[in-house]
């Protein structure tokens, strides 16, 4: 037997080399230790002691609904348990269909989430109702990765289209009309506003922000100028400003009979402001792609728009993925500032179950419950695009 | 020789060239004309007549924190001054906060220490994911306005005082001969520069800056303490002197929890900037300075450190204009920023489209003089390519 045939030697280690290794190897290094464990100690104590004698956790478990749809009418609730339903589905189809072949992680991740999402619908005191459509929903997502998985080379190409051809009923789901009961947009409250705000927001930006960015690279000097001039004005500007903007300003230009309500007008500040963002993430994605791929795609006489839909879009969007999961990963964030202007998502919920007379200076559970909710979210998201972009990088190098 | 047939005028680049230009002209005219029509048609309905004189006359409201003095009978342009100062003093605080916060959580995140590592990674995904606002919230309600109201106080080493109606620090004070001690340091500093800089013309080796900054300093000190007799800066701890807290540095917790609360969130983005730096200097870089026999503290300052520093800078820049534009979230817990007092002054005079042009105006400038500051420091920083 060579060298090269034999095992690699079994690392292992007991807790007590691991601990020399990883706490205690220096002498800073275990004071280090020390004080942490000392500062971690006192924390945990007092927050932990905290959370349960000080802590009245009944404003969350009273309100549980307030937060998660508001005002929304209760006898139409199954309206939105068919959207999260949907959601869901697709989620679940694209996670299945997308994930690499060989990778474990993605059955592992799918197993996880579903077994998460049965044990908080077995453990938490719900009624039965949410109860029954949690778990259906749950294992929904574990039938669509496998569906998706199985069907990979058939579902791909469709995704895209399912999802936009999603949005539109989903919207009608929510909102009612043919056929339906409508509900007013005043009802959509707390994490259904936020996350309604945030992917229709992103969704209109994008195309705005790819128009954008082409024309930031434009040769037509007029065209450039333009586009430069938006982009930096909009990102020199603080967010609570460009909603200012299109709380007060949009009225005063638009004409007198089109009255964007107030929610619109909120949907029409983000838009603009993230336009702007987004087209500076996809302008680093137009460079990114190689002069050679447009040279060559004009050589063979495409005109320049074919140049650009099949051959420098798809090849620079690929490439701004992440940093679009990115993106809105902010805007879902940056949603909560829609609360100064009087709009009742999460945060507004948040603040209007505090001005309730029985809840008065319950702050912190209610901020650390909705805290956690957008921590799941925006967490959850960001794992997801680190994975995409090792998945994206991988594929990149290969090429 | 009859030339080959001519272009057709649609074929031609040069032909679109213009078209497409004077289309995004006509078509941008066309759109600001009709938003003008609007817009002025809109405000004479309102009867409000485009113009900036209304700055002169009186504000008639209250400012919570004057850096500047202001009474409520002086004029709207003084209270946007009032804001304007504020919104300054509350971003240059916070940029020196995020940034000590965020460089020592970014090494934290790489140091050898399983626990420190844990903890600067906890510190930063939880407070990196959940929105700003939510944070200020918590931190002025739940934290600052859940301090005890005085007399009763929470007494921290230093000492701090925690009430709900102030916060105080123990900070310098000036005293009568600060102006002398100023001067002094000046002088001190000039002659470290000029020997170091003379220093470091000659090949011998010279005696470490640091050295040489205090060695000056501590004559320099022993001197001005024999000749004027004086303390440099008075020390000024904060007291409780009858049921009130005199002394000190005194922050309103208006104050106090949206510069907590910006620092802690920019510094996690600072961190992260920090670690993908440092982590961006190879490994073979680490390798050789080892193998040069330098000290782990020399490997850091003298070699990761400055090629780092390349890829840091531009993001941080970018950072400290987010902490900028974030600092206009003050409205929302009550801090009179520039954004506060310009919405206050929107909702008493209905001056819409003046307040917007002042607004983003500002904050224009603003980001302006960040960005160049940065991009300046960008530049020394940067490798000299050849």
């Amino acid at each position: 037997m060579t060298l090269d045939d034999a095992p690699p030697p079994v690392l292992s280690i007991t807790p007590w080399q691991w601990l020399r290794r990883n706490l205690f190897n220096t002498w800073y290094n275990s004071l280090l230790t020390l004080i942490c464990l000392w500062l971690l100690f006192q924390v945990l104590q007092a927050v932990l002691g905290w959370v349960f004698t000080q802590a009245q956790w009944t404003v969350v478990q009273t309100n549980l609904r307030l937060f998660f749809i508001g005002r929304y009418p209760p006898n139409l609730a199954w309206r939105l348990w068919l959207v999260l339903g949907i959601v869901v589905g697709l989620a679940g189809l694209s996670w299945g269909s997308l994930a690499p072949a060989r990778s474990l992680w993605s059955k592992r991740g799918v197993s996880i989430v579903t077994a998460i999402a049965l044990g908080v619908t077995i453990l938490l005191p719900l009624p039965l109702p949410p109860r029954l459509w949690l778990g259906a929903i749950a294992l929904l997502l574990f039938g669509s990765f496998w569906l998706g998985k199985r069907f990979a080379t058939l579902l791909k190409p469709q995704l895209a289209w399912a999802w936009l051809g999603a949005f539109p009923i989903l919207l009608w789901l929510i909102g009612g009309g043919l056929g339906l009961r409508s509900v007013s947009t005043n009802f959509w409250n707390g994490l259904l506003l936020t996350m309604l705000l945030a992917t229709t927001s992103i969704v209109l930006a994008f195309p705005f922000s790819v128009l954008l960015a082409l024309g930031r690279q434009s040769n037509l000097p007029v065209v450039r100028w333009f586009c430069t001039l938006f982009v930096e004005i909009v990102r020199g500007l603080p967010l609570i400003g460009i909603l200012f903007l299109a709380q007060v300003m949009l009225p005063l230009i638009l004409p007198v009979e089109l009255r964007l309500d107030r929610l619109l007008r909120a949907i029409a500040g983000l838009v603009l402001f993230n336009a702007a963002y987004l087209a500076e993430n996809v302008r680093a994605g137009l460079q990114a792609v190689p002069r050679g791929q447009s040279e060559a795609a004009r050589a063979l006489g495409l005109n320049p728009l074919w140049v650009l839909w099949l051959i420098v879009l798809p090849q620079a969007l690929r490439v701004v993925i992440p940093a679009i999961v990115g993106q809105f990963i902010s805007l879902f964030k940056d949603t909560s500032l829609l609360s100064i202007f009087a709009l009742v998502e999460l945060t507004g919920i948040a603040r209007s179950i505090l001005a309730q007379p029985q809840f008065l200076g319950r702050y912190a559970e209610v901020y650390l419950f909705v805290g956690l909710l957008y921590w799941i979210v925006c967490y959850s998201m960001s794992i997801a695009s680190r994975r995409l972009e090792q998945h994206l990088g991988v594929g990149h190098k290969r090429t | 020789m009859k030339t080959q047939r001519s272009v057709p005028l649609w074929r031609d680049v040069r032909f679109w060239w213009v078209v497409g230009q004077v289309l995004v002209v006509l078509l941008t005219a066309i759109a600001i004309a009709i938003f003008w029509s609007n817009l002025s048609r809109n405000l004479q309905q309102l009867g409000i007549q485009f113009g900036f004189g209304f700055l002169n006359s009186q504000a008639a409201f209250d400012i919570g924190e004057t850096p500047i003095s202001y009474r409520p009978s002086d004029n709207y342009a003084r209270a946007l001054q009032v804001g304007l100062a504020n919104s300054l003093r509350v971003t240059v605080f916070g940029i020196v906060l995020a940034t000590v916060v965020g460089v020592t959580a970014g090494i934290a995140r790489l140091s050898d220490n399983w626990l420190v590592r844990q903890l600067a990674l906890v510190y930063v995904e939880t407070l990196r994911n959940t929105p700003l606002l939510l944070q200020l919230f918590f931190w002025y309600f739940a934290v600052f306005l859940g301090f005890p109201r005085l007399p009763a106080h929470i007494q921290l080493p230093g000492p701090i005082y925690l009430t709900q109606q102030t916060v105080a620090l123990p900070w310098f004070h000036v005293t009568r001969d600060t102006d002398v001690w100023l001067l002094l340091l000046s002088a001190n500093l000039l002659l470290v520069w000029a020997w170091h800089w003379w220093g470091s013309r000659a090949a011998a080796p010279t005696v470490p800056l640091l050295l040489k900054l205090l060695g000056t300093l501590a004559v320099t000190v022993a001197i001005a303490l024999i000749i004027f007799e004086t303390e440099i800066l008075g020390w000024d701890a904060p007291r409780i002197v009858a049921d009130s807290i005199e002394g000190g540095l005194q922050l309103s917790p208006e104050f106090a929890a949206l510069l907590v609360g910006l620092s802690l969130y920019t510094a996690t983005f600072i961190a992260e900037i920090v670690r993908g730096g440092v982590q961006s200097v190879s490994q073979g870089q680490w390798e050789a300075a080892r193998a040069l026999g330098l000290r782990p503290s020399y490997i850091l300052r003298l070699v990761i450190f400055p090629q780092a520093l390349r890829s840091i800078v531009p993001s941080l820049g970018n950072q400290y204009l987010n902490l900028a534009k974030n600092s206009s979230l003050a409205i929302a817990i009550g801090y009179s920023d520039l954004y506060a007092v310009a919405s206050t002054t929107y909702n008493q005079t209905g001056r819409a489209v003046e307040v917007m042009v002042l607004i983003s105006v500002t904050y224009l400038s603003i980001s302006l003089v960040i960005s160049g500051l940065i991009n300046w420091y960008n530049r020394t920083v940067q490798l000299v390519e050849r």
